[in-house]
């Protein structure tokens, strides 16, 4: 009784916002707004066309308007088709925000997803969390997040380092020369390799950062010879993985005694530093482009067919894929109106998808999704060869480096 | 033994990338005063320079090493004759024109070309390693060093021994009174900033196997140049030969005892504390103001 009352107060408050057109729509709160209208549901797409991170967010926008279009084509959810209105952030962090806002507050969009880097996503976060928003992220991350306004659909340290760390040190060794990039996600990964490290009794030798856009390995490159580590865990990005990798095969280093080790060198950075300077190195992610499943033989395919035949799909372009249809099972769920940003975010928790992956989930409490990573060997033709893929999903834990603090449902905990 | 062969080998090779940048900036500067902000552009163009001859034409990176130079070259002459002529009294505006020339040259190649990074494949004869005195070294790095020294030494045989030499030094002393002994400045002026030019598009070629190439990748180069050549001194050709020797092994032994950030930053700072006591450069020709 109470809900119903409720849900006609909400329709009622709706329509009243409906019909008063000439008002402006102070007195229309977001909660008693209609998200669902006229058979349409608005999304908000945000991802970088123009500037520095355009390349990959590119990617990004494709495979979620793709997964748009997909689900309109099949009836859209509960006869409800999605709208995308798309934003260019232009790779600025204050763009975003900007953006952000106007998705939310004036186009009214139910979610939005979109950005790539973590800059980008704390400048969006604020946005959410005071407009009761919804934030669709699908990148890998550094973690030490705990957001009840975000779901995660990367992968976190604990879920690209738990199987790949053992596995390294066992076929290659104990000596580990850790270099990232100087700036926060290196650093957090590395924090948890090193604890991982600790724990299999290996031993780091050098732990290194460069400045980001940094193109002069020739130092570094020195250090590889005269320290002669087993693993080169590498954290680099951005062009500068591009001239690392190009500058140790100039240097005539050798994969198969010194092999990198990385966590972001996906299909697309191997295709901007030609295959031969890849070939050889290892990456641990949730997704190859080369998996062998039902789902990524389609996903793929339709890639291919929707944006064209030469381009790649990878980890981070199939969890935008694969996020907005968890997003649909959510809204599938709900009574058109309940439709709402919470509504979907308490509808989204524990939801499962059968994605080009594998299975996945959505952890109920801290909103990040158990994947199933794999470790990929890189050839020369720029494709990876899949060697191990962990026995089954991996939980997420955003707080891995930290075992004091953790992630639940009403915030973070100290324990 | 072999480990200080291998740092001086590692700070030479920084070396030459920063003397093949910085001498199409140095012949600019010294001759014409131009501060071509631009300068950074001209060294992406030949980066993709490169990579169009080689995905389009099947062209190895030695052989379009000639016409690289030749196109940038060309397209310099036209930004002389364009914008830089009319500038030359107003050192300020210059800044502000080759800044904006710069942007446009960037988004035109991000256009064009696409803004995806791309990489030049390496002369397949260049990409083993040279063992020298025990220690190892990239072959294409020391192929880089000897062009590097090769163009150096082109251009000091020019500015020293050729009479188009002897006019440029005259007009750099004094271009009023060159004019009135009949040297055609304008034309010396031409001349240099699409040579000068051409010098940054051969840099760009020949550094675009070690790096990325993108429509941004100017912008570091840029900053690396006129380090060197504000050390070395303005009008100085051994001045810019010995300042980016000398940060080239500088940098190259303090990145290796603690790492790039903290070399960068601290030769930044050498570079400000050096500027403060001899801001004319370490190797500043006497001249007569």
């Amino acid at each position: 009784m109470n809900k119903s009352r409720r849900t006609f107060l909400k329709l009622g408050a709706a329509a009243g916002a409906f019909t008063v057109t000439g008002f402006p729509h102070i007195w229309s709160k977001n909660s008693s707004f209609a998200y669902a209208q006229g058979g349409e549901i608005k999304v908000g797409v945000l991802f970088s066309l123009t500037g520095t991170t355009a390349i990959i967010e590119e990617s990004l926008n494709k495979a979620t308007i793709m997964a748009i279009e997909e689900i309109n084509a099949a009836g859209g959810i509960n006869g409800m088709k999605i709208v995308p209105v798309i934003e260019d952030p232009a790779s600025d962090p204050a763009t975003f925000a900007e953006k952000a806002r106007k998705l939310v507050m004036s186009d009214k969009c139910v979610s939005v997803f979109g950005s790539y880097t973590s800059a980008s996503r704390k400048a969006v976060l604020p946005v959410f969390e005071k407009q009761e928003n919804l934030f669709w992220y699908p990148t890998l991350y550094e973690g030490r997040e705990c957001s009840k306004n975000v779901i995660y659909t990367g992968a976190v340290p604990n879920q690209q380092q738990d199987d790949f760390v053992p596995w390294l040190v066992e076929k290659f060794g104990k000596r580990w020369y850790l270099i990232g990039s100087n700036y926060i996600y290196p650093k957090e990964e590395n924090n948890y390799c090193k604890k991982l490290l600790e724990g299999l009794g290996a031993e780091v030798i050098a732990e290194e950062y460069v400045p980001l856009g940094h193109s002069e390995f020739s130092s570094v490159i020195n250090k590889f010879r005269s320290e002669k580590p087993n693993v080169i865990f590498s954290t680099v990005v951005g062009d500068s993985v591009v001239a690392l990798h190009r500058q140790y095969r100039a240097a005539g280093l050798d994969p198969a005694t010194m092999p990198m080790a990385s966590l972001t060198t996906s299909e697309n950075e191997v295709a901007a530093m030609g295959g031969d300077a890849a070939a050889g190195h290892f990456t641990s992610a949730p997704y190859f482009m080369v998996f062998d499943s039902p789902e990524n033989k389609k996903f793929v395919e339709a890639y291919k067919a929707r944006w064209g035949g030469d381009k790649v799909t990878h980890f981070v372009s199939e969890s935008s894929y694969f996020q907005i249809h968890l997003f649909a099972q959510a809204v599938a769920k709900l009574a058109p109106s309940d439709i709402g940003p919470l509504g979907i975010r308490d509808a989204v928790k524990g939801e499962e998808y059968k994605a080009p992956q594998g299975l996945v989930k959505v952890e109920p409490d801290n909103l990040h999704c158990w994947l199933r990573p794999k470790i990929g060997q890189c050839k020369a033709d720029g494709q990876f060869e899949i060697l191990q893929q962990s026995a089954d999903w991996l939980e997420p834990n955003p707080y891995s480096a930290y075992p004091d603090q953790k992630c639940t449902s009403e915030g973070l905990k100290q324990i | 033994m072999d480990f200080i062969v291998s740092q001086i080998l590692t700070g030479l090779s920084l070396s030459s990338i920063l003397l093949l940048v910085a001498l199409g900036l140095a012949v600019i500067y010294g001759v014409t005063g131009v501060i071509n902000l631009a300068h950074g552009e001209f060294v992406m163009l030949g980066a993709y320079g490169a990579w169009l001859l080689q995905t389009q034409l099947g062209l190895g990176l030695i052989v379009s090493l000639i016409p690289i130079f030749l196109l940038v070259a060309a397209l310099g002459w036209v930004i002389e004759v364009v914008v830089i002529r009319h500038l030359y009294d107003r050192p300020l505006d210059t800044i502000l024109a080759t800044w904006g020339l710069g942007v446009m040259i960037q988004q035109i190649v991000r256009l064009t070309a696409g803004g995806e990074l791309r990489y030049v494949q390496m002369p397949p004869s260049l990409s083993g390693s040279v063992n020298i005195l025990g220690a190892t070294d990239s072959a294409y790095r020391l192929f880089v060093l000897g062009v590097a020294l090769a163009m150096f030494c082109l251009i000091w045989v020019i500015y020293r021994y050729t009479s188009f030499g002897l006019k440029l030094r005259a007009i750099t002393q004094n271009s009023g009174i060159a004019s009135c002994f009949g040297i055609n400045s304008a034309l010396a002026y031409r001349v240099t900033f699409a040579f000068g030019a051409g010098v940054a598009g051969l840099a760009g070629a020949l550094i675009s196997p070690l790096k990325s190439v993108s429509p941004e990748m100017g912008t570091t180069y840029v900053v690396d140049a006129f380090m060197v050549v504000v050390l070395g001194g303005v009008q100085s050709l051994l001045g810019t030969l010995a300042s980016s020797g000398l940060l080239g092994e500088i940098s190259g032994v303090l990145a290796y005892y603690s790492n790039d950030t903290i070399a960068k930053a601290l030769v930044l700072l050498a570079i400000v504390i050096i500027i403060r006591f001899r801001p004319q450069g370490l190797f500043a020709p006497r001249v007569r103001a």
